[in-house]
């Protein structure tokens, strides 16, 4: 997508030492996971309450649902800016669906086929038309929320129905919420699609060479077209969960959202350049982010100096292994 | 190629004439020269970030923190003025720079030493820098009353009859047409932007060229840095938040190819130029500034399909011979 792609192999288990598995990236995500959740414990009294583990997990499961679509998308080689707008917009349909007088199922279809029309537009503009994925999706960030920000102006939607409150807020088990469900079930369904299916197997194949993967028999344009579909769903799917847990919607919500997620993908493994990554990874990385925001939350330090964690996280995570290869004298 | 590239620009010159003509229909008063002098003052920082962003775009990378430097440069020579009225602004100009520079090194060094990829890159540092921001104002605002005026009259200040922001706008758009046509650094920036590994047998230090394409958009931000803050009178941590895709935006619409290797000073300026007129003219036409997201975004999609075809014929002829083959 940007700058010079370096030659990259298909992963194989195969051929690797064991020495290299145990310092595989999920490894390395892994220690760093146990760190920050040894700090937190040691840092804050509050921190291992289950009812304040269960608090945690509401920082990372929207965000996260997002992510394993988005990985599917960055390993094929496109991106997607728009995810977060597309959440506002879908709200923003929510929204006007309450005034109207409709109920929590009518909400939940009308916020999923939104996410899921978005993410077919986005699609539509990449493939038929051949666009760079990152400028379109900048645009259809622009475009998605500029319509919220025209239906909502400066007003709020509230009144959503009582029932419509478990998507974000209930619990289905003692201190297991929906969110929490639904994040891990899609983690094994993405996981399985990623990883055991011949759908999968050709992601990587794209990523790593989208004309040979042509040659080769495989659609790539309707399979990208599916992806970002699928982001478009998922979207949709965060959407309803954001709306149902605020109450409300505001055009400003989940207002930068596509950077967090795509920096849980990076962080995840998942190559910028396309080609490599796994959804392990993603969800390590998710926990990762949720850990570090929540802890940080604990002692009580303001959300723009987390934001600074992350962005060092980002970085040091992904040049460690560099630095380290350099330092054993690979290269 | 070049007589394609002169062919975008004088459609996008013309595309800006028939949108101030479509605006003075319903307010004949827009296309008055002293108004289009205002709104190309109005432009004038977007214009500058717009060039920064570039020559960096053009080498098959993106500098995603140019706004977030923009909030933390300013945050610096705000609290400069602060506390020390006394140090004169040309001296302060110098600091945003320098600050800048400091800023777009780090993202350069790490592009060029570890080999990280770019958008990962600034992505961090993108939430490093705001957030540096924060810690180094404690989260408080620098006010206009803290100010000294001469902070706030700088750019304000009329030289023959057009402010100074301006002037400085049309002294950074002089320079950079000098280095993208005149110098070698500029040539070596569109080698590496259309062929990567042609321009390392070609003897560039692509790296190298890299790192001083981010070095220059990092004094462009700490520069822009000074000028945002001096105009809007309000040193904040939610200073230009997400302005950085605006600043993209622009550089598209300007006909500047986001893989790489096709674009002109030209294009930026007048892709610049085409935002503000837009953001400038909608209230001025009684359309609720509510809309302005949505048909910025309708034109960078406008203008992204536009550009397409021609891109994609520069691009692919190799891969269309393999086809044929």
């Amino acid at each position: 997508m940007t700058d010079i792609p370096a030659p990259r192999h298909i992963p194989d288990r195969l051929d690797k030492p064991l020495s290299s598995a145990i310092f595989s990236w999920e490894a390395l995500l892994v220690m760093v996971a146990v760190a920050i959740f040894a700090i937190n414990s040691f840092a804050s009294p509050y921190f291992l309450d289950p009812y304040s583990l269960s608090d945690l997990t509401f920082n990372f499961t929207e965000k996260g649902l997002i992510a394993f679509a988005m990985a599917l998308l960055i390993i094929s080689g496109e991106i997607d800016l728009s995810v977060a707008a597309i959440i506002a917009l879908a709200s923003t349909m929510m929204g006007m669906a309450v005034q109207a007088g409709a109920g929590t199922p009518a909400l939940v279809a009308i916020g999923i086929v939104v996410g899921l029309g978005c993410g077919a537009f986005n699609g539509l503009l990449v493939t038929r038309l051949g666009l760079p994925s990152i400028v379109v999706t900048i645009g259809t960030m622009s475009l998605f929320r500029g319509i919220a920000f025209i239906i909502l102006g400066d007003q709020a939607y509230k009144g959503y129905p009582e029932s419509f409150a478990f998507f974000g807020q209930g619990y289905v088990w003692w201190v297991v919420s929906f969110e929490l469900v639904l994040f891990l079930i899609a983690a094994v369904v993405y996981w399985f699609l990623l990883h055991r299916t011949s759908f999968g197997r050709r992601l990587f194949a794209i990523g790593n060479n989208p004309v040979a993967a042509q040659f080769s028999g495989v659609r790539v344009g309707r399979i990208k077209f599916i992806l970002f579909c699928l982001t478009g769903l998922m979207s949709g799917i965060a959407s309803v969960l954001i709306t149902s847990r605020l109450g409300s919607t505001r055009p400003s919500i989940a207002q930068g959202y596509e950077l967090e997620v795509i920096t849980m993908v990076v962080l995840g493994g998942v190559s910028i350049l396309g080609g490599a990554g796994s959804i392990v990874g993603v969800v390590l990385a998710a926990l990762i982010m949720g850990l570090v925001t929540f802890g940080l939350g604990l002692l009580n330090v303001p959300g723009i100096v987390m934001s600074i964690f992350i962005g060092l996280l980002l970085i040091i995570v992904i040049a460690l292994p560099i630095v380290w290869r350099r330092l054993r004298g690979g290269r | 190629m070049k007589a394609f590239l002169k062919y975008r620009e004088i459609w996008l010159a013309a595309a800006i004439v028939v949108l101030i003509g479509l605006i003075s229909t319903r307010f004949p008063a827009f296309a008055d020269p002293g108004n289009l002098r205002q709104v190309f003052n109005d432009t004038s920082i977007l214009m500058i970030l717009a060039l920064g962003q570039m020559v960096v775009i053009l080498t098959r990378s993106i500098d995603l923190s140019m706004a977030s430097n923009l909030c933390f440069t300013g945050m610096v020579v705000a609290m400069l003025n602060a506390a020390h009225p006394a140090i004169p602004i040309p001296l302060l100009i110098v600091v945003a720079l320098v600050v800048g520079l400091v800023l777009g090194a780090i993202n350069g060094l790490l592009v060029w030493r570890l080999n990280i990829p770019s958008i990962v890159v600034t992505l961090g540092t993108l939430t490093i820098y705001r957030g540096a921001t924060f810690v180094i104002s404690g989260g408080a605002w620098v006010n206009a009353d803290k100010m000294s005026p001469d902070f706030i009259g700088f750019q304000r200040a009329a030289f023959l009859g057009i402010p100074v922001l301006s002037w400085i706008a049309i002294l950074v758009i002089a320079l950079f047409f000098i280095l993208m046509t005149r110098t070698a650094l500029g040539r070596s920036i569109y080698a590496i932007g259309v062929n990567p590994t042609a321009s390392v047998y070609a003897g560039i230090d692509v790296g190298r060229t890299k790192f001083i394409v981010f070095c220059i958009s990092g004094m462009i931000g700490g520069l822009a840095g000074y000028l945002w803050i001096s105009r809007y009178v309000i040193a904040s941590v939610e200073v230009a938040n997400g302005y950085e895709l605006n600043i993209i935006a622009a550089c598209v619409i300007g006909g500047i190819s986001i893989a790489g290797g096709i674009g002109s000073v030209g294009g930026a300026v007048l892709g610049a130029l085409f935002l503000g007129i837009i953001s400038n003219a909608l209230p001025v036409i009684n359309i609720s500034p509510f809309w302005q997201m949505a048909i910025s975004g309708s034109a960078i999609i406008l203008a992204v399909v536009l550009n397409a075809r021609g891109e994609r014929q520069q691009g692919r002829i190799i891969l269309k011979k393999v086809e044929a083959a």
